[in-house]
């Protein structure tokens, strides 16, 4: 009697505090294609290098709304699936200056299960910190003598929405140690660096004030394992780091570009504070 | 007759360039948060104050603040006190503080300094992610900022 009394009063009490300022508690459940069910992880303890700033990452799934939040369900609902297909078509072309294609030397998308939840990473024969673009603009321009795709163009982003689907459901796990430490540290110290003429870093929003509102917008932990993600506001696909650009630029501040060495970093940097979440594939938000 | 348009040529003058009238930023006189002489010497309008504080492209107060006085603003966001009571618990000098740079007032603020051009990391001209063309303005006029504290000063308790 007495503990169950005291259950519901705990109980209310953590519920009276998520009401405030939370996500929603909801579990994400996603209907393939192919009517496999693909369970995700959209919370999980902090992983250890957050453990002073916080106790729990959340998918920033969890502060949309309803209707956005079920478009993610079921992948014929997902518009962002328009564009793994299109990737698949990509993957299957012969597009390189000697006829090769993606899957002439890989064979399917899913020899690429897996990539999207490591990287960024340091490769090992370069050194260089690689993004799954950077991967892909390796053997468009090296092994298929073409030119670099625009960064956010369509081809390149396409392709990222196929490999990331490849992983999805599986835990990130990006190294933020031994050769990643350099570039992981830079990218914290930009993720704290007040820029523009509002003075403000990334944690200003998603670290110190994530679950409130400022104006309309529900202020997420800023994930990226949903990337790439189909935007509803863009009627399209964008990749993190074009995201980036969009919420520096709205500090007042004059952005880096996209695959830049800061951008980059940052990238390692916020996708290790999503270690444990799922990849989402490709993620609907608003 | 001759002297009557002089007159409103002067007067139309004077009201087209209330700038000139109006103390640089990096000229404000902070006595702690408190700023005691009013940025331009006009009286502010509050109601062209709540306008600014509630333009996206302006002040944007409520992005962060509720203000139960004006119910119509559309999803106010919770990250900031609500401004009610205001002129209660601050006076003209330091709210004039409090808007022109918060930050002298509150340490390390989240609120933007609206009425300051120097000292930025990577400063963009607006909001179009490219560097400044030429010096950076304040986020606010001096009139602007006067126009908002006329405002603030009606949030009594
Ligand atoms: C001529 C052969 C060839 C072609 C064509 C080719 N690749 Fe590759 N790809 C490779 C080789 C070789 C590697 C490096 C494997 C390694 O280092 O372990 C690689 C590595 C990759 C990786 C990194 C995988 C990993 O796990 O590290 C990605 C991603 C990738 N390719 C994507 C693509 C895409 C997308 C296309 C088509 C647009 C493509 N590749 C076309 C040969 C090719
Ligand atoms: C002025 C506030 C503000 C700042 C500063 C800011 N963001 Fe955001 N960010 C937002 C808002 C609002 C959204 C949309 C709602 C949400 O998902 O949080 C968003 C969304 C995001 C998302 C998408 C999350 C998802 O699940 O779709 C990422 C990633 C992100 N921000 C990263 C960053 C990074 C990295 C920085 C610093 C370079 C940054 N943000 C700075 C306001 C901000
Ligand atoms: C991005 C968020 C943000 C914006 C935009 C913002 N503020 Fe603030 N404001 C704050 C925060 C946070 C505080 C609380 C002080 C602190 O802890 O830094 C505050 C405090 C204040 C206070 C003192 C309130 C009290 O009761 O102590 C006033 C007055 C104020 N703001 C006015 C304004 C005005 C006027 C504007 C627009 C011209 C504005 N603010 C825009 C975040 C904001």
């Amino acid at each position: 009697m007495h503990r169950t009394a005291k259950t519901i009063a705990a109980f209310s009490l953590a519920f009276a505090g998520a009401a405030l300022a939370d996500p929603v508690e909801d579990t994400l459940v996603i209907e393939g294609g192919d009517g496999e069910t693909i369970e995700i992880v959209t919370s999980a303890p902090a992983p250890a290098h957050l453990a002073d700033v916080m106790d729990t990452i959340y998918s920033g799934w969890l502060y949309r709304e309803d209707e956005t939040r079920d478009l993610q369900r079921d992948d014929f609902d997902n518009p962002g699936m328009l564009y793994v297909d299109r990737g698949l078509d990509l993957w299957n072309s012969a597009i390189g200056k000697g006829g090769e294609s993606c899957a002439g030397c890989h064979q399917g998308p899913e020899t690429m299960a897996g990539l999207r939840a490591v990287t960024p990473r340091v490769d090992a024969k370069t050194g260089a910190l690689m993004t799954v673009e950077n991967y892909i603009d390796a053997c468009v321009t090296q092994r298929m003598g073409l030119e670099s795709w625009n960064w956010t163009g369509n081809e390149m982003k396409d392709m990222l929405a196929l490999i990331s689907m490849q992983s999805r459901g599986m835990a990130v796990n990006v190294a933020i140690d031994g050769a990643a430490a350099p570039f992981w540290e830079k990218g914290k110290e930009l993720y704290y660096t007040r820029f523009g003429q509002l003075e403000m870093s990334c944690a200003s929003c998603h670290e110190d004030n994530q679950g409130k509102f400022i104006r309309a917008d529900h202020l997420s932990q800023g994930q990226i394992n949903g990337f790439p993600t189909y935007r509803l506001k863009d009627a399209g696909i964008l990749s993190a780091q074009q995201r980036f650009v969009g919420c520096v630029r709205d500090t007042r501040a004059e952005t880096f570009k996209p695959n830049s060495d800061e951008f980059k970093a940052l990238e390692l940097f916020v996708a290790s504070r999503g270690n444990g979440l799922s990849v989402e594939g490709v993620a609907v938000r608003h | 007759m001759t002297r009557q348009p002089c007159l409103v040529a002067a007067l139309s003058l004077s009201l087209a360039v209330p700038a000139l009238a109006e103390t640089a930023p990096k000229d404000v006189i902070f006595d702690g948060g408190k700023v005691e002489a009013s940025l331009t010497g006009a009286p502010g309008d509050p109601a062209n104050g709540v306008k600014v504080m509630t333009t996206n492209a302006l002040g944007n107060c409520v992005a962060c603040h509720t203000i139960a006085a004006l119910p119509d603003v559309q999803f106010p966001g919770d990250i900031a006190p609500p401004l009610d009571g205001v002129a209660s618990r601050w006076s003209e000098a330091e709210l004039r503080g409090i808007v022109a740079n918060a930050k002298m007032t509150f340490d390390g603020s989240f609120m933007p300094a609206f009425y300051k051009t120097e000292g930025f990391i990577r400063p963009g001209g607006g909001y179009t992610g490219k560097a400044p063309e030429g010096d950076l303005p304040p986020i606010l006029t001096g009139q602007q900022i006067e126009d908002v504290v006329a405002y603030l000063l009606t949030l009594k308790e």
